[in-house]
């Protein structure tokens, strides 16, 4: 970790809607989200307001055309409630998500279609993403006949073309099969091709992977990069499991009590984990070595923090073994950049 | 030169449930051992019949079995011999006990941990409630629960403190041997490093034996003394993990390393093509034969056991 | 359709499904005959009865196959008519013009008991002179009776029963005892088994007058029902009574269970206040008492049969089946595909419809199976406390007429035995085919 070497402080202050909006649409970035915040309210009594659960407080980023990134962290530091509120499904309570130079809080319902049609989902239970009473070839076809593709002959092709794309051939094979019918490879490939059957530039895939078996996986995050990679597609890769990370992304962020700590290219962020919590992630992460059976694991201590009640200060510092004591606990950390285009929010960057 | 006793011998050990299909067998004659303060991993994909094996080795069986036979020698005994209420009285949770998949949803939801925890004992060893308890509490510093938690219901504890509280209930009458089934894979990655650290300085400090059945092969080799890998429900591969990890013996075991993902490291990672064959109707012969590309005429017959550099592997290559 | 297959080949490994299965096709099979041979309009008009329609029956004669039980056979009734050849009719006409005809009605008696009833139905045409008919009677022991003269009108309805004076002649013994019997002074008489004659001679005044008579024996077993007070044939009632319980049944559960299912469907989805009003009403209607309800709704406003299945169905459906419904959705809901259709876009009513409600059909089924004896019932129950639909024959309404008349004081068990065994019946197969489904669609259930 480079410490006191000097670095340039990325200003926190928001930018502007206006500004973002020109960015977004001049250069090659996508989408671009600004000082998300999404809080679930909490009642009491089904009546009373007893605070705000703050999944998402704070979240700044950018992603480029045909980017693929990794959000890293565990459960309950918000990466789930980031994923939904970009597909649409939460709303923000505050800040902006600006896609192709269109700010999705002021779309209207026109404008949300278009949006989600330029989405996909992958989800993480390929059986439960299933409707179990539904055929693959209606599975398929819902998202088209949503997005008003009328023409049951337009469908048929497109559903061909697109189980083609995901490698299930012959696709009449398994078009009249049901969910069941399948094997957990089978199905997450129906997930996918559900996700890209409307022809998407975004895909978000919410650890894709983590319920296949060992050898199912690599052909599951194969096939991935390869239609990132024919179709130019921009993804976001949820995932807690950092070593399959390194076959699938350019950029890695990683995600704690509701805030990006750490943003990177893949291979500096792996290489050098600026952050204390991103390094004790890399150092619980094991690869199969038979030496790891006489060592132990250094792993910070305690657990990650309620969201209702976040810590003062830097949200990382009651288990923080590198902790300065009166800064880290008393004032939250802004965004420094230590390496180019490498961003911790850690005061030991400072 | 009389060996000294194996803490266990599984010999032959066969479960085969009948379905409306027919006879699925999950255990098809499967052998290993295992010495005291061991510890070995059952590595497998879904489909390869290590639940059944878990099952198997604890009598914890459905009520459409078929068969189940074989010898189970557990410190000299060989337990397949007792009668149930034997069993249960002197083997399951006092010689042996399971963490069971999805550890931390088996906790009754209206009893307290502490109780819950406690009751093992109070059952096959006896005790009074207070000595019970005042053991349950131990056991909460051993796993790392703290000690105010005894009282707490399970909803109030996070997944991890959960599993951590199963674990103690596993370890709470002191037996010989755990048998762990996917102890840690719905939990994150730190606490799944912490729930092995616990698992490790138990093996040190108690001298445990475990069987931990998994498919994660990253995370098994932080415990693994030894590796048996399973597949259509036969043990293809056993031996010490120093050397199955860097090289493994077995096709379907090379295969399987080869899937892994790697943090450190540059190998890109390969997948097996095709699927397990279905275990109502194992293929005669050997039974990754049909994915293998190594196989040759041979691989028509069933494999016996070879031995090699005092490890085991069932394939023809190595006869 | 696959799955269908698989469905029915599993329920056929349940005896008591393939038993319940049974029993529904012949009530279908009971129901089609009914409505194909009977329609709906001549049942109501059969049913209502009145001038001509049943004066062939005996009143409350037990089934015939009841005397396969007995060892002393009772009577059926015997009909014998001039119209249609079972009686000889001959004319002789004389010098002047005069017609006779003379009736012969001969028959065999061999039962241990004596009819109900004997009539003569007369019908004759003339213009002005009534024609004028003797009765004689012809035991087997050839012993002639002398029964009546009358004169005979357009239709003249002549009652053995009825003739005082016949009866004095018979020692004061009524007439359809007295004319079957040689002692009429015996205490406990029993009839005289053999071949009984009935003569008329009648004088016709008229050269284009002519007359018929029919001769009916009221028997005291009829048909395969058997007849009740009105002399109606309660086969009638019990075969028209099926389709309508069935349909009854049917039709209320079906309009409950799905209006529920699309209910607790809406209120779970779109949560908030929605839910909480439909709770509410729930909660309120759980309260109130249902069978009472009815009754009133029944005495005060109207008893046809369609107001009370829509009051019926009106109450049904916000009745607990919506708790536990909501409790399946509130689950349903959090499928990661509700999710996944929510993202490419779904609607509201979409997801209701095409994924939310599709997974409780299975659960539906065996539910809406179980619940169709108890609309079954709450009809016959209704009928039977008589605010039943008075036009409809139905088996509660045979049960009714039955605790009117005293049936079961009197003795004619078969008047309440055959309209509560087929409600049993009924009630039985759907039972029997209901906990079956049950445990077709809900494995858990199958060690039981």
């Amino acid at each position: 970790m480079s410490e006191g070497s000097q670095v340039t402080v990325e200003a926190q202050e928001p930018i502007e809607t206006e500004k973002a909006r020109q960015s977004a649409s001049s250069n090659n970035i996508l989408m671009s989200i600004r000082d998300l915040r999404v809080w679930f309210e909490l009642r009491r009594f089904g009546f009373g307001h007893a605070g705000f659960v703050r999944a998402v407080d704070g979240v700044n980023f950018d992603l480029h055309r045909g980017e693929a990134i990794a959000i890293v962290g565990e459960s309950g530091c918000g990466k789930s409630s980031l994923m939904k509120t970009i597909l649409g499904l939460y709303r923000p309570r505050e800040g902006t998500i600006i896609f192709d130079g269109k700010d999705l809080n002021e779309m209207g319902r026109d404008g949300l279609r278009w949006y989600r049609s330029r989405l996909g989902y992958v989800q993480q239970d390929p059986y439960g993403a299933l409707p179990p009473f539904m055929s693959i070839e209606r599975i398929l076809g819902e998202p088209l006949i949503i997005g008003g593709v009328r023409s049951k002959e337009e469908r048929r092709q497109r559903i061909r073309k697109t189980m083609l794309e995901v490698k299930m051939s012959p696709p009449e094979d398994f078009l009249p099969k049901f969910p069941h019918m399948l094997s957990g490879g089978q199905q997450q490939r129906v997930v996918i091709a559900r996700a890209m059957v409307l022809e998407p530039e975004f895909i978000v895939a919410d650890e894709p992977v983590s319920m296949l078996d060992a050898s199912v996986r690599v052909e599951i995050l194969k096939l991935l990069r390869g239609l990132q990679e024919t179709h130019g597609l921009s993804f976001m890769y949820i995932t807690h499991d950092l070593s399959t990370v390194r076959y699938f992304s350019e950029r890695i962020f990683v995600m704690y009590a509701g805030k990006l700590v750490e943003k990177g290219k893949m291979t500096d962020l792996l290489r050098n984990p600026l952050h204390p919590y991103s390094h004790a992630l890399l150092a619980a992460t094991s690869d199969p070595d038979a030496r790891n059976a006489a060592t132990f694991k250094e792993v910070p201590p305690g657990e990650p923090p309620s969201l209702v009640k976040p810590p003062e200060g830097c949200r990382f510092h009651p288990r923080c073994v590198r902790i300065i004591q009166g800064l880290c606990n008393e004032k939250e950390p802004p965004e420094f950049e230590p390496e180019a285009g490498h961003f911790s929010a850690c005061w030991l960057y400072q | 030169m009389a060996e000294a006793e194996k803490l266990l011998r599984v010999d032959n050990l066969k479960l085969y449930f009948r379905t409306g299909g027919g006879a699925v067998q999950a255990v098809d004659g499967v052998n290993f051992e295992l010495d005291y303060n061991r510890a070995v991993v059952v590595l497998g994909e879904s489909g390869c019949g290590k639940t059944s094996l878990a099952k198997a080795i604890l009598r914890l069986l459905p009520r459409n079995i078929e068969t189940y036979s074989g010898e189970i020698w557990l410190d000299g005994k060989d337990v397949m011999q007792l009668g149930e209420e034997e069993f249960r009285h002197s083997v399951r949770w006092v010689k042996m006990s399971l963490v069971p998949q999805a550890a931390m949803n088996a906790l009754n939801p209206v009893i307290r941990v502490g109780d819950q925890v406690a009751e093992p004992v109070m059952i096959h060893l006896g005790m009074k409630k207070n000595d019970a308890l005042a053991t349950a509490q131990k056991m909460f510093q051993n796993v790392g629960v703290p000690v105010d938690f005894l009282n707490r219901y399970p909803f109030e504890l996070s997944g991890g403190m959960r599993q951590r509280v199963a674990i103690a209930m596993a370890l709470v009458t002191s037996p010989s041997l755990v048998v762990l089934d996917e102890p840690t894979s719905a939990l994150d990655l730190l606490t799944q490093a912490n729930i092995f650290n616990v698992l490790k300085r138990i093996k040190q400090g108690f001298g445990t034996s475990y069987i931990l059945i998994t498919h994660d092969i990253a995370t098994s080799s932080e415990l693994a003394d030894e590796v048996a890998v399973m597949y259509a429900g036969q043990i293809v591969e056993v031996g010490d993990a120093g050397l199955f990890f860097p090289a493994p013996l077995h096709p379907y075991s090379q295969k399987l390393m080869a899937s892994v993902p790697r943090l450190r490291g540059n190998q890109e990672p390969e997948f097996i093509t095709g699927q397990p064959p279905s275990l109502l109707n194992p293929p005669t012969g050997c039974r990754f034969a049909a994915r293998c590309s190594l196989r040759f005429e041979k691989c028509d017959q069933e494999p016996p056991v070879f031995a090699k550099d005092g490890r085991k592997v069932k394939c023809w290559l190595y006869a | 359709m696959k799955a269908l297959q698989r469905t029915f080949r599993e329920l056929l490994r349940y005896p008591s499904a393939v038993i319940g299965l049974a029993i529904i096709a012949g009530l279908l099979i009971m129901s089609i005959y009914a409505m194909v041979s009977i329609p709906y309009q001549e049942a109501l008009r059969l049913w209502r009865g009145g001038e001509g329609v049943w004066y062939k029956n005996p009143k409350l004669a037990a089934p015939e196959w009841t005397n396969l039980f007995r060892k002393d056979k009772l009577p059926k009734s015997i009909y014998l008519s001039s119209l249609d050849g079972s009686a000889s009719k001959e004319v002789t006409t004389d010098a002047k013009g005069n017609k006779k005809i003379a009736f012969t009605y001969t028959f065999d008696y061999p039962y241990a008991a004596f009819p109900q009833e004997l009539v003569l139905f007369f019908t004759s045409k003339f213009s002005a002179k009534k024609p004028y008919a003797a009765i004689t009677w012809i035991t087997p022991e050839g012993k002639s009776i002398r029964v009546a003269e009358i004169s005979i009108d357009q239709s003249t309805v002549y009652y053995f029963s009825q003739d005082a004076k016949l009866q004095r002649r018979l020692l004061d013994v009524a007439p359809q005892v007295g004319l079957f019997v040689n002692d009429l002074k015996a205490k406990n008489p029993s009839p005289l088994k053999g071949t009984y004659q009935l003569k008329i001679s009648a004088n016709i005044f008229e050269a284009d007058a002519d007359l018929d008579a029919e001769l009916l024996l009221y028997g005291q077993v009829h048909g395969l029902a058997g007849t009740d007070h009105l002399r109606r044939n309660l086969g009638i009632a019990l075969l028209w009574g099926t389709p309508v319980a069935l349909s009854f049944g049917l039709i209320a559960a079906l309009g409950t269970t799905i209006t529920t299912m699309v209910i607790a469907a809406c209120g779970v989805w779109f949560g908030g206040w929605i839910d909480q009003l439909i709770q509410r009403i729930t909660e309120v209607n759980m309260v109130l008492p249902f069978l009472p309800i009815l009754i009133m709704v029944g005495a005060f406003y109207s008893r046809s049969i369609w107001v009370i299945l829509a009051v019926t169905v009106a109450l049904g459906i916000f009745g607990a089946q919506i708790k536990a419904f909501r409790s399946t959705f509130l689950q349903i809901k959090e499928s990661p595909y509700v999710e996944a259709a929510r993202a490419y876009g779904a609607g509201n009513f979409r997801i209701i419809f095409s994924y939310l409600t599709p997974r409780l059909i299975p659960l539906l089924i065996p539910g809406l199976v179980a619940a169709i004896p108890g609309f079954v019932f709450l009809e016959a129950s209704l009928a039977v406390l008589g605010l039943g639909d008075p036009t409809l024959p139905t088996w509660g309404k045979i049960i009714n007429d039955a605790q009117a008349n005293g049936a079961l004081y009197q003795g004619y068990y078969y008047w309440v035995l055959e309209p509560a065994a087929l409600l049993l019946i009924a009630g039985l197969a759907f039972a029997f085919l209901g906990f079956s489904l049950d445990r077709v669609f809900n494995p858990r259930l199958r060690g039981m």
